[in-house]
């Protein structure tokens, strides 16, 4: 089957996921000594985290390619995924805003290097669209877009790195040298929420390519069809 | 229900909602695209029967 029509395959497979992950998450994984019942926002909250990261590196290395192989159709590629995971950043802020309330009584902590660092990666992408829809569609938009989508790369390790160290340990350290800390089946949640919603990211992300192409497609005919 | 599931809630639901208002606006640009791509044939259906007769 080729990778053209196999989208609402992947598209059930990821429905079908996403629920069974609610259903490890808030019935089968033991509730944790410590947090209680907010612990189970964890089991989103961090793949939906992650799945961010992967977005904003995948539209990096997109625009990495565009710049060294050249392509319009990576500039679109690389735009749809800084796109996915300015959805998902944002999904990040809020749940763990929500977790935040749930666990240490505020909202947010500025404090907290991994939620401010977080935050300026998740404002630095929100600009890429202002500098992009600030320039006539062209390859000079394309050049500086990429440029500016590979800027940003460099704060994800810092962002994702800086849980370890920061020196305040507000926000929990879950995954160390030592593995991850906890159950067995806190570990199976975890990881089929994270292939979840790495799944649904992915089929939002075919799903807006193939908006964005038709949409492009569209208008190079009916500019044809005008001439 | 306690303090705790509300804010479980609260954030699952946040979840739900967002991939929703996704879907929703997907759903707005295809049917955008459904319009424009009639309009098209029909500009192309109208070239097609003026060069027939001209």
């Amino acid at each position: 089957m080729s990778s053209r029509n196999n989208l609402p395959i992947l598209a059930f497979a990821a429905a079908g996921l996403l629920g069974l992950a609610v259903l490890l998450a808030l019935l089968v994984a033991p509730e944790d000594a410590n947090q209680g019942v907010s612990q189970r926002i964890f089991y989103f909250h961090v793949p939906i985290a992650l799945t961010a990261y992967l977005c904003f590196g995948l539209g990096a290395w997109k625009a990495l390619r565009l710049l060294w192989v050249g392509g319009d159709r990576r500039d679109l590629e690389s735009y749809t995924w800084i796109h996915q995971g300015t959805i998902f950043g944002a999904l990040t802020l809020i749940t763990g805003s929500i977790w935040a309330r749930a666990s240490w009584g505020v909202w947010w902590s500025w404090s907290s290097n991994q939620l401010v660092l977080f935050l300026v990666l998740f404002l630095f992408y929100c600009a890429y669209f202002m500098l992009r829809f600030s320039i006539e569609p062209g390859p000079r938009r394309e050049r500086i877009s990429a440029v500016y989508a590979l800027f940003g790369v460099a704060l994800i390790p810092v962002s994702f790195l800086a849980i370890r160290l920061a020196s305040d340990f507000i926000h929990p350290t879950v995954f160390t040298r030592e593995g991850p800390q906890m159950t067995g089946e806190m570990f199976a949640a975890f990881c089929c929420s994270w292939a979840a919603i790495t799944l649904l990211a992915y089929v939002m992300y075919r799903t807006e390519l193939a908006g964005k192409r038709t949409d492009l497609n569209l208008r190079a005919l009916r500019e044809a069809l005008a001439r | 229900m306690t303090s705790g599931e509300k804010y479980v809630a609260a954030a699952y639901g946040v979840f739900l909602v967002f991939v929703l208002v996704w879907a929703a606006i997907i759903a707005t640009k295809l049917a955008r695209l459904e319009r424009e791509t009639a309009e098209l044939v029909r500009l192309t259906e109208r070239r097609v029967a003026d060069d027939v007769d001209g």
